[in-house]
């Protein structure tokens, strides 16, 4: 068994603990941490994954994926906090009505 | 010398496993939502990084390599302000850490109490 | 001066990136580059936050600094996990900070949540609020060694 597959097989029963505390979770900030940390550890397993077959190209998922897990997060907690994804947090405010 | 790369990779990639399997252990068994966001931000931050390392050690220098350190530099900057942000909503939200195991005293009390933003 | 410092960074890591390397896909690489940086300039996003080139190097100390830290902090919370009942002593408190520009804030409030076992929880004017897991990590933050260094980085007394 390489060590690949070792550490593959870790950062799944990580995803599976941070899935339980996603169930468990009493308030949604709880789901969304967990949510984000699974974000970060697909990231790592693609990674993984990648170098388990022998195709790095795989990396250029993993990039894409971590700056995608970022923007999801940030715009899942902006929705929560203004209920809507509408009007804009930028510097000059011209999109907030 | 392919040999001492391997056991490096090993030894990295089996150090990460153990930090991450920690931090899943942390988001299940810490008793609030604050202290459970330490235990994502292991993962976020040395994990990420020992992964990064061991593989980079199997890629030798190549782009592969710069590829990892992308990773790990978009980690890094991202993470944090993702944190910092689930963080803030959920005080904002009216969300009270549980301080249990600290002893408060008045001033402490006060601060805790005291600052809660607009 | 900082359009074309934006050109060079995208050019640099389209380069990183791409790896081929045949005149056609460089020559699309340079247009795309010189779009993007087009796009920004109309976009007016692009000042001393947007790409901070006058950090200069002095920031890659900081950062070699900042990973140690990352590195022990990690043991700490690590430890604090396996053992909750001994080191788990979680506290909220508020800090003064000394940057004066909201890049320097912005940096030391990312330095303080990227440090796993202590998170910025809220940034005022100029006082932070920190959630620390352990009694260590929020010693860390009280004695302001972090917050020292950032400033020097900053160039900010």
């Amino acid at each position: 068994m390489s060590i690949f597959a070792v550490t593959a097989i870790a950062i799944l029963v990580s995803v599976a603990m941070a899935l339980g505390r996603a169930i468990l979770g009493p308030t949604s900030y709880d789901r969304i941490l967990a949510v984000n940390a699974i974000g970060t550890k697909t990231v790592l397993l693609i990674a993984v994954l990648g170098f388990m077959n022998g195709r790095p190209d795989f990396l250029d998922l993993a990039l894409v994926y971590s700056l995608m897990n970022f923007i999801g997060t940030l715009a899942v907690l902006k929705y929560f906090k203004f209920g809507t994804l509408r009007g804009g947090l930028s510097r000059s405010r011209r999109g907030e009505n | 010398m392919d040999l001492l790369l391997d056991i490096g990779t090993w030894i990295l990639l089996l150090a990460a496993c153990i930090f991450l399997l920690i931090t899943g252990l942390g988001m299940l068994r810490l008793p609030d939502l604050y202290t459970r966001i330490h235990a994502g931000g292991m993962a976020d931050t040395l994990a990420t990084f020992l992964v990064c390392l061991g593989l980079a050690l199997q890629s030798g220098l190549t782009l592969t390599t710069i590829k990892l350190l992308f990773i790990v530099a978009f980690v890094f900057f991202t993470s944090p302000t993702s944190t910092y942000a689930l963080a803030q909503a959920s005080f904002v939200a009216g969300l009270k850490p549980k301080l249990d195991g600290f002893n408060k005293t008045a001033q402490n009390k006060e601060e805790d109490d005291g600052k809660v933003p607009d | 001066m900082r359009i074309v410092g934006l050109i060079l960074v995208l050019l640099a890591v389209w380069l990183l990136l791409s790896g081929i390397y045949t005149p056609l896909i460089i020559g699309f690489g340079i247009a795309s580059c010189i779009l993007v940086a087009l796009i920004v300039r109309r976009m007016d996003v692009l000042d001393h936050e947007g790409l901070p080139i006058q950090l200069g190097l002095g920031i890659i100390p900081y950062w070699g600094w900042l990973f140690i830290e990352i590195f022990k902090a990690n043991i700490d919370v690590a430890k604090c996990i396996l053992f909750p009942k001994k080191y788990l002593q979680p506290s909220l408190f508020s800090c003064k900070i000394t940057q004066k520009s909201d890049l320097g804030k912005v940096i030391y409030a990312n330095s303080i949540t990227l440090t796993p076992g202590t998170v910025t929880v809220d940034l005022h004017e100029d006082t932070v609020l920190v959630h620390a897991l352990t009694k260590l990590a929020a010693d860390g933050v009280k004695s302001g060694d972090m917050d020292q260094r950032v400033t020097d980085v900053m160039g900010e007394a």
